[in-house]
C-alpha cells in the first residue's frame, strides 16, 4: 500500500517553535476547562478523549503499518468488559484492572496480527471484520458477560477515592489521553515507526533492509489492540453501562472514519479526527433539534421517509465523509491543513 | 437426523453461495472485497417489499421490480462514486464501499427503520415435503432450485455470451482488453451491476425466514465473505463450493458443537482457511512481484 508522503522536506522546513506555545496554552485550557464550564461539555470531552486514544491507536495501525483492521469494536469491548469484569468480579484497582485488559485486548491483537503476517490488505480486511463480529456473538451468549442486557459499571474508585461526577473523571482520563498522544508520537518518531512506516510502503523491501517484519506487524497490532482496550476501560465508565450493542460493526467503521477523516499516518490527524467524529456522532443522535435544519429533516421525514427512523441519518452523514474524503483528499484534515500551512507560508508563491 | 442437517445445510448453504459469488465476481473485476455488498442486497428486498405494500402490484412484479433496481444500484455505485476515486489503493477502496454501506444502511433504516417488516412470500416455509425421514419446507426447495438456475446460467453466461467473455477479459487483464476493443469502464459497471442483482436474489429469497429491517443482510454478508475465503476468491467455482460446504458445516456444528456458538463457526473458518491455504480450496497461489 502506498500512502504517499508528498514534499516531506517542506513540511520539516515549515515546523516552527510556535507549537509548543500551543501546547502550553492547550494544556491550561484544558486543566481550566471543567472549571468554566456545564456537566455535559465535560462528558462530551470525556467521550472525545476515549475515540481519540482508540484512533491514536488504529492510527498506528492502519496510517503507518498499512495493515486495515475493521474489528477495533471487538478490541474495545475487549477491553471495557475486562475492565468491568475485573474490578468486579476479582477485586483488582481501576488502574490494574485497566492495563491488564489493555494486555488482554493486546495479546488478542496479537493473536489476530498472526495471520496477517501471511494476508495481503482484503483478506485482512475480511479476517478482522469477522473478528469484531465473533467477539460481539460470543458477548452477547456468555452468562459471565451479562448476555445481551449487558453489565452495569460501578463508580470508579482510586484508593479512597470514588470518582462521582464526569468533571472528576475528567481529571483521570485526560492524563491518561496526553499519555497516551505522546507515547504514539514517540512510537512513531523513533526506529519502531520507521520501521513500520517501511513496511507500509513495502514490506518485501523493508525485510531485504534488515526490518524483522514479523515481529514490527504484530507488534503493531498489538499496539493498536493494546491502545483500544484502554480506550474500552475507560468508556466503561464514562457511559455507565456496556452490552454488546454498543460494540458493533458499525462501531468499528466509526473508529475507521476517525483514522481516515484526520488523515492517516499522522498523530494530529487522530486526534483531530477523533473530536470530530466523535462530535458530529453525539450531536446527530438529536439532529432533528438542529435549528432549521432539523425542521427540514422532519419535514422530509414526513413526506417521505419516517420519523422514528431520523436519527438513522448519521450514518448517511458518516458514510458520505468517508467517500468525500477518499475522493477529495485522502490525507484527510491533516492534508488540508498542510496545505493551507504551506500556502500561508510560501505566499506569494 | 444426520441427512436432514445436509440437506437444510444445503439450502442454506445456496444462499451463502450466492452471495459468495457476488463478492467475488466484483473482488475479480476490482480488487476490492465489496462491504456494501450486503446493504445494496438489503435494500433491493426494501424495494420489494415496498413495490408490494405501497405501490401494490403483483409478487413477481414486484420481484422484477427489485432486480432492475438492483442492477442500476450496483452500476450507480462503480459509475458515479468507485471510478472518482483519486488514489484506487485497496484501502480507499475499502473506505468507499463502507462508506456506501453506511449511507444505504442510513437511507433504509430512516425510510424502514424501527420495526420489524415481513415480506410476504408466496412461497411457504412451513409447509413441507417429506422424502423418507427428511423434511424439507417449500422455500428451502425454492430457494435450492433458484440458486441452481442463476448458477447455472452465470456459468452459461460467462462461457458462452459475448458480454460474459468481455466481463472475463476485463477481470483477467484490463490493458489486454481494451487494445483488443472492450470497453472496459462499460464492462466494470455492468459487472457490479450483476453481482448486485445475484446478491438482491440472495436477500429476497432470505428475507421470507428472517424479518425484514436494515440489519437483515449483517450476518449473511459475514458468511459470504467466509464461503468466499473458504473457496477461494479468484474462481467461480471456489465460492459456490465454499457456500455449500459452510452452510453444512455451519448445521452440523450447531448440531453436534454448541447451537449458541453456531454464528462463530464462520469466523473460525476464516481465520483457519486464512492460517493454512489463504487462496482458498480452490484458488490458485498469487505470488507478489517486487
Amino acid at each position: 500500500m502506498d500512502i504517499k508522503r508528498n514534499y516531506f522536506e517542506d513540511i520539516q522546513a515549515l515546523k516552527s517553535n510556535t507549537s509548543k506555545v500551543w501546547f502550553v496554552i492547550l494544556l491550561a485550557g484544558l486543566v481550566a476547562f471543567p472549571f468554566i464550564s456545564s456537566n455535559y461539555y465535560v462528558y462530551m470531552i470525556n467521550y472525545m478523549a476515549v475515540n481519540i486514544i482508540v484512533a491514536m491507536g488504529l492510527n498506528i495501525l492502519i496510517g503507518y503499518t498499512g495493515q486495515i483492521s475493521l474489528g477495533h469494536a471487538g478490541f474495545f469491548a475487549i477491553g471495557a468488559y475486562a475492565t468491568v469484569l475485573l474490578i468486579d468480579k476479582l477485586h483488582f484497582p481501576f488502574f490494574a484492572a485497566l492495563f491488564a485488559a489493555a494486555f488482554i485486548a493486546a495479546a488478542f491483537g496479537f493473536i489476530l496480527g498472526l495471520p496477517a503476517l501471511r494476508l495481503e490488505g482484503p483478506y485482512l480486511a475480511i479476517a478482522t471484520l469477522a473478528f469484531g463480529m465473533a467477539i460481539i456473538q460470543v458477548i452477547g451468549r456468555a452468562a459471565v458477560f451479562g448476555g445481551r442486557n449487558g453489565l452495569l459499571v460501578s463508580k470508579m474508585s482510586l484508593g479512597s477515592w470514588i470518582v462521582n461526577t464526569d468533571k472528576e473523571m475528567y481529571f483521570v482520563i485526560i492524563p491518561i489521553t496526553i499519555l497516551l498522544v505522546f507515547a504514539a508520537r514517540n512510537i512513531v518518531k523513533t526506529r519502531i515507526g520507521r520501521a513500520l512506516v517501511s513496511i507500509r510502503d513495502s514490506d518485501i523491501a523493508a525485510e531485504t533492509m534488515g526490518v524483522n517484519v514479523t515481529y514490527y506487524k504484530t507488534l503493531a497490532f498489538a499496539i493498536s489492540a493494546f491502545y483500544a482496550g484502554i480506550a474500552g476501560g475507560l468508556y466503561a465508565f464514562v457511559i455507565g453501562f456496556i452490552n454488546p450493542g454498543s460494540f458493533t460493526f458499525i462501531l468499528s467503521i466509526l473508529f475507521l472514519s476517525m483514522v481516515v477523516v484526520g488523515g492517516l499516518g499522522s498523530v494530529l490527524g487522530a486526534v483531530m479526527g477523533g473530536i470530530i467524529i466523535s462530535f458530529l456522532n453525539l450531536k446527530l443522535e438529536s439532529v432533528q433539534y438542529i435549528p432549521g435544519f432539523g425542521n427540514l429533516l422532519i419535514f422530509i421525514s414526513k413526506k417521505w421517509m419516517s420519523v422514528t427512523g431520523l436519527p438513522n441519518i448519521s450514518s448517511i452523514i458518516f458514510g458520505l465523509i468517508l467517500i468525500l474524503i477518499v475522493v477529495i483528499e485522502p490525507l484527510g484534515l491533516y492534508g488540508f491543513w498542510i496545505r493551507t500551512k504551506k500556502y500561508w507560508k510560501t505566499w506569494p508563491f | 437426523m444426520f441427512l436432514q442437517l445436509i440437506i437444510s445445510g444445503l439450502s442454506i448453504g445456496s444462499l451463502y453461495a450466492l452471495i459468495a459469488l457476488a463478492m467475488v465476481i466484483i473482488y475479480k473485476a476490482s480488487e476490492v472485497p465489496n462491504f456494501a455488498q450486503g446493504e445494496m442486497a438489503m435494500i433491493s428486498t426494501f424495494i420489494a417489499y415496498a413495490l408490494l405494500t405501497s405501490v401494490k402490484v403483483s409478487f413477481v412484479a414486484s420481484f422484477i421490480g427489485a432486480l432492475i433496481f438492483a442492477v442500476l444500484l450496483g452500476m450507480f455505485m462503480e459509475y458515479v462514486v468507485l471510478r472518482r476515486a483519486k488514489d484506487p489503493n485497496i484501502l480507499n477502496l475499502i473506505i468507499i464501499t463502507l462508506g456506501f454501506e453506511m449511507i444505504l444502511y442510513g437511507l433504509a433504516s430512516w425510510k424502514w427503520g424501527a420495526e420489524q417488516k415481513h415480506l410476504p412470500f408466496p412461497i411457504s416455509d412451513t409447509e413441507v415435503v417429506q422424502v423418507g425421514s427428511v423434511v424439507v419446507s417449500h422455500l428451502d426447495i425454492t430457494t435450492m432450485i433458484i440458486a441452481l438456475i442463476v448458477m447455472i446460467t452465470l456459468f452459461l453466461f460467462f462461457r458462452y455470451s459475448k458480454l460474459g467473455i468481455a466481463m472475463k477479459a476485463t477481470q483477467q487483464n484490463l490493458v489486454a482488453a481494451r487494445i483488443n476493443g472492450i470497453r472496459t469502464n462499460r464492462i466494470t459497471s455492468f459487472t457490479w451491476g450483476l453481482s448486485s442483482l445475484i446478491g438482491a436474489i440472495a436477500g429476497m429469497l432470505l428475507a421470507p425466514t428472517a424479518t425484514l429491517d436494515p440489519n437483515l443482510m449483517m450476518d449473511p454478508l459475514l458468511k459470504g465473505f467466509a464461503a468466499a475465503v473458504l473457496g477461494g476468491m479468484t474462481t467461480l467455482i471456489g465460492p459456490v463450493v465454499g457456500g455449500y460446504l459452510l452452510g453444512i458445516i455451519e448445521n452440523l456444528f450447531g448440531a453436534y458443537v454448541s447451537l449458541e456458538f453456531k454464528s462463530v463457526v464462520a469466523f473460525l473458518i476464516i481465520v483457519i482457511v486464512l492460517w493454512f491455504k489463504p487462496s482458498g480450496l480452490f484458488g490458485k497461489h498469487y505470488v507478489k512481484k517486487v
